[in-house]
């Protein structure tokens, strides 16, 4: 081993072999990948986000939400992604077909978000928890991000939007605290994060597991059917 | 000395021989060095500050929450990837390029070529990295981990480190002694496997991204041979190179290096992603095998040096050994801490938690960082020609960094365990499986406090080197020799 050519050539042959086989190889697998139709309704998924949403993924990847909360649910067994209630089956790649970038994460600090548009639905709850968590989370440990918001006078009537804040919380008499558009953009981010579609590839159970006992931040399990219906109306409007 | 073979003078670094001759080449080489490498490894420590101050910040805010929440530059999710972004290209790229470029000096017996090239390479260097981390700060991030710095940015990178690069390869290529040791085949193999992965992992997630988990799968990839073929090699060449030289021992066995090497080259690449991730399970798997394999690289490195070593008592009251000898048992822990970790029923709780952060702060502080600051203890004075002005400060950077590393990778390890252990259990609600790592991560927070003011140390250690370099070399002497040096060898060409 004492000619350089040698080293980089061997170098490079190990190098060519460990990217076909980590890079190549999946993309030939799976960089075809398609919307899926989910039978029996014939719904294609997933569906591209709406433009807000969309927008609202840019402002999760500026801010680096990843960094803390991961988007996917990992397999029945392993860990207790299930029994905390953060999805009715695992995440599969074709539910991030759509995402660019993709944002699996890396660290659960905070809870995952793969399907957390199941559990909170409501703009206002993310607005208030993203302007102070311990508003809707007592003993929440992320931080707060009142740069997405505004505090202004109040003129004329109170905004239909501002946050409801109480106690400590609550702006002066007479201000309002409503969210910016990047707060708007991100809780609509935030809603469309769910996967409540059974898969060829990941099916949901037709019987949930009735010995878990929920814990904190559970699906309503039982509303699973009518939540999928509500998704698939909402999908083939 | 002079009647030994040339690869026991080779192992044993750069003593080619007693005579005058022989030591005003050894001079000559070390002169040709100065100018670029003591711009890299200031720069190097400046970022190694930098970045340690924003490692510090995002550290705080994991117990802290509403520290510095008021401004969304300094949101956790923006200074936690500058920071790393900080320690990787701007420390850890610049040390290794100064140390890697002043072993292939030493270990070819040339001049180093192409000074005033590298100097402009590590000029634009730092102004991509500058650009790079304002921008995650800015909140143009790309989202990929460790690949974090915005688009724009990037095509600099790359021509700047093969601005650098080149002319490695170039004093490599006109090296007066042929026979290769084995820190220059891990040298060669770095240097080159960085532009590969680099520019892999850019034009498949930033210039034409690939669909959905393809992109965890190419980030992870690039993330995991980062260190497996970019910084595992170039701490193994330094270490390589001191270990029998400080021991005063011919490395034990060739074979077993090519071994080490060979396997570390076959297997480096195959990593990066964790079971249970929404890719096709055979990638996970691979991935799992590929981590276990890591096993026979580290098993025929440490045999090495332990063969190398035995029965040798290390010089005493040696800055240099003291972090050598850090940094070799710190490759050690972090590979076997990373091979552990990539068990599926220990990977079951490690994954998504913290302990992965430590693993990670072990290999880049406690690895690479002491193998390159011992490294660079030993060859700022060579190249500069004046000792350490402080051996005060030198002390407290190692007593500092010895014991702020321990401190935070416990905390970052123990509390990643404690973190999965909790998540993994659904009785525990999730808030409460958080809170109950604060205190871990509390003592990671104070084991990079004390890291920082080691750090901090060296790098005022570095500049009044270089304030008395100058004072001795620059002013006094303004047309001697060695002060030519970098502009001497780049007329050789």
């Amino acid at each position: 081993m004492n000619r350089g050519p040698l080293i980089f050539l061997g170098v490079f042959v190990a190098m060519a072999f460990s990217w076909y086989g980590m890079i190549v190889s999946p993309q030939r697998q799976i960089g075809g990948q398609q919307q899926a139709t989910v039978e029996p309704a014939g719904i294609r998924y997933p569906v591209p986000r709406p433009g807000l949403a969309q927008r609202g993924a840019e402002v999760y990847r500026a801010n680096g939400c990843g960094y803390c909360h991961t988007q996917q649910v990992r397999p029945r067994g392993y860990g207790s992604d299930f029994e905390r209630g953060w999805g009715l089956r695992m995440s599969v790649a074709q539910d991030f077909l759509f995402e660019q970038p993709a944002m699996l994460g890396q660290l659960r600090i905070g809870p995952d978000l793969a399907n957390v548009g199941m559990r909170w639905n409501d703009p206002q709850w993310h607005y208030r928890h993203l302007y102070n968590p311990k508003s809707t989370v007592e003993k929440s440990t992320m931080p707060q991000f009142p740069f997405l918001f505004e505090m202004r006078v109040i003129q004329g009537d109170r905004s239909p939007e501002a946050l409801d804040l109480t106690g400590e919380l609550a702006p002066p008499k007479g201000y309002e605290v409503i969210p910016k558009q990047e707060a708007r953009a991100l809780a609509a981010y935030l809603i469309s994060l769910q996967s409540p579609l059974s898969l060829f590839e990941a099916p949901i159970p037709a019987e949930p597991k009735k010995d878990a006992e929920p814990s904190t931040n559970t699906v309503a399990v039982s509303s699973r059917n009518s939540q999928m219906l509500g998704l698939g109306e909402s999908l083939t409007q | 000395m002079n009647t030994q073979p040339s690869a026991l003078a080779n192992s044993a670094g750069p003593v080619s021989g007693d005579s005058a001759a022989a030591k005003s080449r050894v001079l000559q080489i070390d002169r040709s060095c100065r100018l670029p490498l003591m711009f890299l490894i200031a720069c190097s420590l400046v970022w190694l500050v930098a970045g340690g101050f924003l490692s510090l910040i995002s550290s705080i805010k994991l117990h802290a929450p509403g520290f510095l929440s008021q401004s969304s530059w300094l949101t956790y999710g923006r200074v936690y990837p500058a920071a790393m972004n900080a320690l990787w290209y701007g420390f850890a790229f610049q040390g290794a390029m100064a140390v890697a470029l002043w072993l292939m000096c030493r270990l070819g017996r040339a001049e180093l070529m192409g000074g005033k090239g590298i100097l402009l390479g590590a000029f634009f260097w730092n102004v991509a990295v500058k650009l790079g981390v304002l921008g995650i700060l800015a909140g143009a991030s790309t989202g990929h981990s460790m690949l974090e710095m915005p688009g724009y940015v990037s095509p600099l990178l790359f021509v700047s480190y093969c601005l650098m690069g080149v002319w490695a390869l170039v004093t490599f290529h006109f090296r007066q002694e042929r026979q290769l040791y084995v820190s220059q085949w891990y040298l060669v193999g770095a240097l080159f496997c960085f532009p590969w992965i680099f520019t892999a992992a850019q034009l498949l997630l930033v210039f034409h991204p690939v669909r959905g988990t393809l992109q965890a799968v190419v980030s992870g990839w690039y993330g995991h041979a980062l260190i497996t073929l970019w910084a595992v090699p170039i701490g193994l060449a330094v270490l390589f190179y001191f270990i029998p030289k400080l021991f005063g021992r011919q490395l034990h066995s060739r074979h077993l290096a090519a071994f080490g090497f060979w396997t570390l080259a076959a297997f480096g690449g195959w990593g990066g992603m964790h079971a249970g991730a929404p890719v096709p399970r055979w990638i996970s798997s691979v991935s799992i095998a590929g981590g276990m394999m890591m096993i026979l690289p580290l098993i025929a490195v440490a045999l090495n040096w332990h063969l190398t070593a035995r029965g040798a008592k290390g010089p005493e009251n040696n800055q240099v050994f003291r972090f050598v000898q850090f940094g070799a048992i710190a490759f050690f822990a972090a590979s076997l801490l990373d091979i552990g970790g990539s068990f599926r029923v220990i990977g079951e709780v490690t994954d998504l938690t913290v302990f992965t952060t430590g693993v990670k702060a072990l290999y880049l502080y406690g690895f690479f960082g002491m193998t390159i600051a011992g490294a660079i203890y030993y060859l700022a004075p060579k190249i500069t020609g004046c000792d350490w002005p402080s051996d005060q400060l030198a002390k407290l950077h190692y007593l500092g960094s010895v014991v702020g590393i321990l401190v935070l990778v416990l905390g970052l390890v123990a509390g990643g365990i404690l973190q999965g252990v909790r998540i993994n259990n659904p009785e525990i609600p999730f808030v409460e499986a958080i809170r109950s790592t604060i205190p871990f991560l509390g003592l990671s927070t104070l084991g990079g406090l004390l890291l920082l003011a080691a750090n901090l140390a060296f790098l005022v250690n570095v500049i009044r080197l270089l304030a008395l370099c100058c004072c001795t070399n620059c002013f006094a002497s303004n047309r001697s020799p060695a002060g030519s040096g970098p502009a001497a060898a780049g007329a050789n060409l």
